[in-house]
């Protein structure tokens, strides 16, 4: 194979993504997305967030999809939209690949074709788009399915040559729309696994929409949580899972999870929904205390246990008590209130139903105190 | 309404009961039959009437080839002209929204349920010596365009036109937008986008919409004989030439006739797999 030929590969470092991103929709409930944005080169950025948080949104105003209200997305050195400027390049004039969640694969089109297709656009002949086409589908393993149709294809095939097809623009931004929703949960874990080799690859920013947090925690290197067209958490993936700035984000790694003041004299946090619990560790810094706990951290007795034992013991009742894959999780009233997981021998052993009174514990080294902002 | 004592219990009756809520009331079943019959016996009528015998003679008279190919040529460029204009005026009603677009959709459909012969009158209104287009063109080029084959081509253009467009126009409407973005995305033009990845999507629908036309167009004698006259080997259409011999010859009527329905019959079988898949997308 001619060297010179092959499609460039991460190697010179691609520009950095600024984005800020205002979109007002206005309807029944009007929709405002106010959102900053940084991307570094040979980064992935997860934005996470529930639905109609306003991600997709966001992913189709840098991609040149939706139109800005006001804010700002530079790339490199070049500023691609600026409302205020009268700045607004066409997406077709913007170097940014997009992977959409249904693929949008050209129906009408071979494999090959639908990679060459970006060459085409930009006056390749027929040929030689061809030709490089072929060098992609090669080079990703691609090339059994070069004269199949979109229609041919498995899911997962065809998010891979989605992929393939974006990547073959040599654009300097990637975007990623929800890209292993549309897969079935059993090739799902496959699939992230090559999409994060290929990924890898990129030279350029990476931007992964999603609301599934295993494809944010496996696949970024930072993760951005959007709620309700805001920033609510902006960390690296190891912080949004055990310090989480919100329910939602808690509720994502299924950490119980409050928010209080510190109590620096007893070395507690007192909970603004009632309650205090003993942290490891108080936050230095003044203000706001979140706390999180793991359901699993917790401890389910029938009687007060012994003094001594945990740094934190509470009464409360038993609300409900849901089978959870091999666990058993108990919603439990109290001050404060907490999700715990037992084994379903504990709820055997002690009765645990709904209505029952329990005592739970949890050790001081277990429950993570950090500041809010 | 009454329930039998032995239709319960057993489980044949449900099954069988259910074949005859398929069938339906004789109420519907009846007219649905005379509805059939009306428009599959005439057909079969003009299959008995042929002059088997005299057939041969009839079709080879010079009068017949020339008006089969006037009619197969016309049709054709009246399909084509409906194609090249009619997509995009189909985009453009697809696309564009507001009180001027609603009302060029009205205008667009008027062809389709004005008499024929109006149409005529209206295109030798415009076109015609005299006419408000035809007057000018006369003047400044000496192109009159009334009574040669182009105004027969116009004439079926006229009616066929709007076929093509609202087939295609409906087709605009349901088609995935998303495509066109992913083609943005990688880089294409709108006009390199329409052409590549629009247009393929939606050949079914042009298909559909131009064998509609084209249909139309062979049929067309009202606007066609008003406008453009009846001049054998020049303007006379095979329905024109059905027409003329009814009163001379009916033989020959129901030979040419017979021509017809066998090329409208051909065309149909030809794309009806093509057609039907592409009307149920």
């Amino acid at each position: 194979m001619r060297r010179q030929q092959q499609p460039s590969s991460g190697s010179a470092p691609g520009p950095a993504l600024r984005a800020h991103v205002e979109i007002t929709r206005p309807g029944e409930r009007t929709f405002r997305l106010a959102v900053d944005l940084a991307a570094e080169p040979g980064s992935v950025v997860a934005i996470l967030g529930p639905n109609g948080a306003g991600k997709t949104t966001l992913l189709r105003a840098i991609a040149g999809l939706s139109r800005l209200d006001a804010g700002r997305i530079q790339l490199g050195d070049s500023v691609i939209e600026d409302p205020a400027a009268g700045v607004r390049l066409p997406a077709a004039a913007r170097s940014i690949g997009v992977v959409f969640q249904d693929y949008r694969l050209f129906p009408t089109m071979t494999v090959r074709d639908n990679v060459a297709f970006a060459a085409r656009s930009r006056g390749a002949s027929k040929n030689s788009s061809r030709e490089s086409a072929d060098q992609w589908l090669s080079r990703f393993e691609m090339t059994a399915f070069a004269d199949r149709r979109p229609s041919q294809l498995s899911g997962g095939q065809a998010q891979r040559i989605a992929l393939l097809r974006a990547l073959a623009r040599e654009p300097a931004l990637l975007l990623l729309d929800e890209p292993l929703a549309a897969l079935d949960a059993s090739i799902r874990g496959v699939t992230r696994d090559e999409l994060r080799s290929y990924v890898a690859s990129f030279a350029g920013p990476t931007l992964l929409v999603t609301h599934d947090p295993l494809d944010a925690l496996l696949l970024a290197d930072r993760v951005v949580v959007i709620e309700n067209g805001r920033v609510t958490q902006e960390a690296d993936p190891a912080t949004i899972a055990s310090q989480p700035a919100t329910a939602y984000i808690a509720g994502l790694s299924g950490l119980n999870h409050y928010r209080g003041r510190a109590d620096r004299a007893h070395g507690s946090v007192v909970l603004d929904g009632g309650g205090r619990l003993v942290p490891a560790s108080l936050p230095t810094d003044p203000g706001e205390v979140l706390v999180a706990l793991a359901p699993s951290a917790i401890t389910v007795h029938t009687e007060r246990p012994p003094a001594g034992s945990a740094r934190n013991t509470w009464p409360g009742t038993v609300r409900s008590v849901q089978q959870l894959g091999d666990r058993v999780r108990l919603d439990v009233i109290a001050e404060p209130s907490a999700l715990v997981d037992v084994t379903a021998a504990a709820v055997a052993q002690l009765h645990l139903a709904p209505g029952s009174s329990v005592w739970l514990s949890a050790k001081a080294t277990e429950v993570t105190a950090y500041s809010a902002s | 309404m009454t329930i039998p004592a032995t239709s319960p219990a057993r489980p044949g009756t449900i099954r069988g009961d259910e074949a005859a809520l398929g069938r339906g009331p004789w109420q519907l079943r009846l007219p649905a039959a005379i509805a059939a019959a009306f428009l599959v016996l005439p057909l079969l009528a003009l299959l008995v009437r042929v002059p088997w015998s005299t057939l041969p003679h009839l079709l080879t008279e010079p009068i017949v080839g020339e008006a089969l190919r006037l009619s197969l040529i016309c049709a054709s460029a009246a399909a084509g002209l409906s194609m090249l204009f009619g997509i995009p005026l189909a985009w453009v009603l697809a696309h564009a929204s507001g009180p001027l677009v609603n009302l060029l959709r009205a205008l667009v459909t008027v062809p389709l349920v004005l008499p024929p012969v109006v149409g005529g009158v209206a295109l030798l209104a415009a076109f015609g010596r005299r006419g408000v287009l035809g007057r000018p063109l006369d003047d400044l080029f000496g192109i009159t365009l009334p009574f040669t084959p182009i105004a027969v081509v116009l004439a079926e253009t006229f009616v066929a036109l709007p076929f093509l467009v609202l087939t295609v126009e409906g087709a605009f409407r349901t088609l995935d937008s998303g495509y066109a973005e992913a083609a943005a995305t990688l880089g294409a033009s709108r006009w390199f986008t329409f052409r590549t990845v629009v247009l393929p999507l939606l050949a079914p629908a042009v298909l559909a919409g131009s064998v509609l036309a084209w249909a139309r167009a062979l049929g067309e004698f009202g606007a066609t004989i008003t406008f453009a006259g009846n001049s054998p080997g020049r303007t006379q259409t095979m329905p024109l030439a059905v027409y003329l011999a009814m009163e001379r010859d009916p033989d020959a009527a129901i030979a040419l006739s017979l021509i017809l329905l066998l090329v409208c019959v051909l065309v149909l079988l030809l794309l009806r797999g093509r057609w039907l898949t592409g009307a149920a997308r």
